[in-house]
């Protein structure tokens, strides 16, 4: 590669945002494993994030410490963990921006997210936003995980509404060209991923946004993938529901997150009934508290609220825009070592622009089944398979892709362990 | 764990040189089945001749270890009677969840005692089931397909 010269008074490569990657790592008592004799080479953490020590010793500390039920303790631990549980609330909504600690409801993980939306929609919806039957439209694209697919294709079995999408380019980016006829009067939600858990794209919102408010539709993104690795502010985005989870950013499993606009989680029905989200109970019908109650009933994840908790004060520690330059530094150097390997398709932006640290491929005539088995004697983690977004593969005509995803605690000696790998893979089915 | 348990040379030697495959007519029934995890699948179809299996036709797609199963089972079930056919899925079905500690008896299962290793990969098992639960549905099928017409 040629060195470029950036003129003085550009901001120079030097003073993008840098951690040291091996004191990071120092904090992942994983990564000190082995796995099949050989050093762990974790390159799965699009599908989950390991856990620093942090995290798991605030969930240790909050079990040894402080457990109790949450809102409606009068006692001291209850009023600990309901103070823990809110605690990890607001952290929460800093970290996206929100501009109400109201408007984040934890859920369980994405996917509940996603469908909690979903299942506002109906024929008897209060709010007309919400209201959807036949001739309405709702938009999702080829790009979704499944949980950004069925939760709308039940929707509309349920109501008669129609689900339409958008296509992919061949270099793996959203078709935008036929967005004005795409999304127009009749579109109710423009429902879409931020990144790519396959491709590894990041798409550009703004033309959509602009078009979804034109129409006067709602927009969900699906933020699971780029909330553990960009800096995510919603008010900038302009969306009107975001949905995560925790434990690809760092935290515990179990706990993911919906962001909406507050008004408009206060018109939209409950999805769970149950205690906490009620405002009074009779035999002959009840009333429901607001958001964020009415969305969480029962018992509610409280231990990995406040791991999730733990994981944003690490992120923050740490620097979102650092992580976010790592990455792509990271990507770049994965692209550049993988484009040597004989017979290795990327699917997905080849450029480190645009898009995060997760690279799909194929190896040419091997299955990916083969190669992450090969892969896994050698200590290497990855992901084959159809990655729960198998429009992708039937898009781009192949049964099943290979996938690395990178993290804050991923080095280049791991993505060079990867390409020695393949070349290993190679050799046993030459 | 050692790689060349799970891909023994006789494994790499079906996938790559695949016994029977492409499919074949006449045929009695015609199942597709899929390993909704990984998307592997395979269309396979069973041809009777009275008690006897006159062809396992078959196509899918998949990694080493499904395709080379269902080489392997070609080669074993293929011109068997219905019953032996049936004995050869049992031991099979048997020696996969042994969690590799089934001594395969190679009277019955021939090449297929290669798969011996597999089932020491929980995540690899239903890879190597996959064409023996469709011949096992094929057949079911075509009998009752005939037993319909007698």
């Amino acid at each position: 590669m040629t060195a470029l010269t950036i003129p003085a008074g550009m901001p120079q490569y030097d003073d993008k945002p840098r951690f040291d990657v091996e004191r990071v790592r120092a904090d992942f008592p994983i990564l000190g494993r082995e796995v099949n004799g050989h050093p762990l080479v974790y390159l799965d953490s699009g599908n989950t994030s390991q856990k620093p020590r942090q995290v798991i010793d605030a969930v240790a500390r909050y079990y040894a410490e402080h457990n109790a039920n949450v809102a409606r303790s009068v006692h001291t631990l209850g009023t600990e963990s309901t103070e823990a549980y809110e605690g990890a609330r607001a952290k929460v909504a800093a970290f996206i921006g929100a501009p109400s600690v109201d408007e984040v409801v934890f859920t369980k993980n994405a996917t509940e997210a996603l469908n909690l939306v979903a299942h506002a929609f109906g024929p008897h919806a209060q709010d007309p936003r919400f209201r959807l039957g036949p001739g309405d439209e709702i938009v999702i694209s080829e790009m979704e995980h499944h949980s950004n697919i069925v939760p709308w294709q039940l929707l509309c079995e349920r109501t008669g509404a129609t689900l339409r999408w958008f296509g992919l380019t061949e270099s793996g980016r959203l078709d935008e060209t036929n967005l004005d006829e795409l999304v127009n009067e009749r579109t109710k939600i423009v429902s879409i991923v931020h990144m790519s858990n396959v491709l590894g794209t990041v798409n550009a919102t703004a033309r959509i946004t602009a078009r979804v408010r034109e129409v006067g539709a709602l927009l969900m993104l699906d933020c699971s993938q780029s909330v553990p690795h960009l800096p995510m502010d919603v008010v900038d985005y302009d969306a009107d529901f975001i949905a995560f989870t925790g434990h690809k950013m760092l935290g515990p499993t179990g706990i993911g997150v919906l962001w909406g606009r507050l008004e408009l989680l206060n018109t939209m029905p409950p999805f769970l009934g149950g205690g906490s989200m009620i405002e009074t109970v009779k035999m002959t019908g009840s009333t429901f508290a607001p958001a964020p109650a009415r969305f969480e009933a029962g018992t509610p994840p409280i231990a990995q609220a406040v791991g999730l908790g733990a994981a944003i004060d690490y992120l923050n520690a740490v620097g979102m825009d650092a992580v976010a330059w790592h990455d792509k530094e990271l990507t770049a150097y994965a692209l550049d070592a993988l484009d040597t390997v004989p017979g290795l398709r990327i699917y997905g932006p080849k450029v480190p622009v645009g898009r995060g640290a997760t690279i799909s491929f194929t190896l040419d005539g091997i299955h990916p089944h083969d190669v992450g088995q090969v892969l896994d004697s050698l200590g290497v983690q990855v992901r084959v398979g159809h990655h729960c977004a198998k429009p992708i593969c039937d898009r781009f005509a192949v049964p099943a892709l290979t996938r690395a995803s990178f993290y804050l605690y991923t080095t280049t000696d791991e993505v060079d362990a990867l390409v020695r790998g393949l070349d290993q893979v190679r050799k046993v089915f030459a | 764990m050692q790689l060349d348990q799970l891909y023994q040379e006789i494994i790499l030697d079906h996938y790559k040189r695949p016994q029977g495959r492409g499919l074949r007519e006449p045929f009695a029934a015609d199942v597709h089945h899929v390993n909704p995890t990984c998307g592997d699948e395979i269309t396979l179809r069973v041809a009777l001749d009275g008690e006897t299996i006159s062809d396992i036709s078959y196509d899918g797609q998949g990694c080493s270890i499904s395709q080379a199963s269902a080489s392997v089972l070609y080669e074993l079930c293929n011109g068997r009677t219905v019953d032996g056919a049936l004995t050869v899925h049992a031991a099979f079905v048997e020696l996969m969840g042994g969690k590799g500690q089934i001594e395969p008896d190679e009277e019955v299962l021939g090449d297929a005692v290669a798969f011996a290793g597999v089932a020491k990969y929980p995540a690899r098992v239903k890879c190597a089931l996959l064409s023996w639960m469709a011949l096992k549905d094929a057949v079911a099928q075509a009998v009752a397909l005939e037993k319909e017409e007698v």
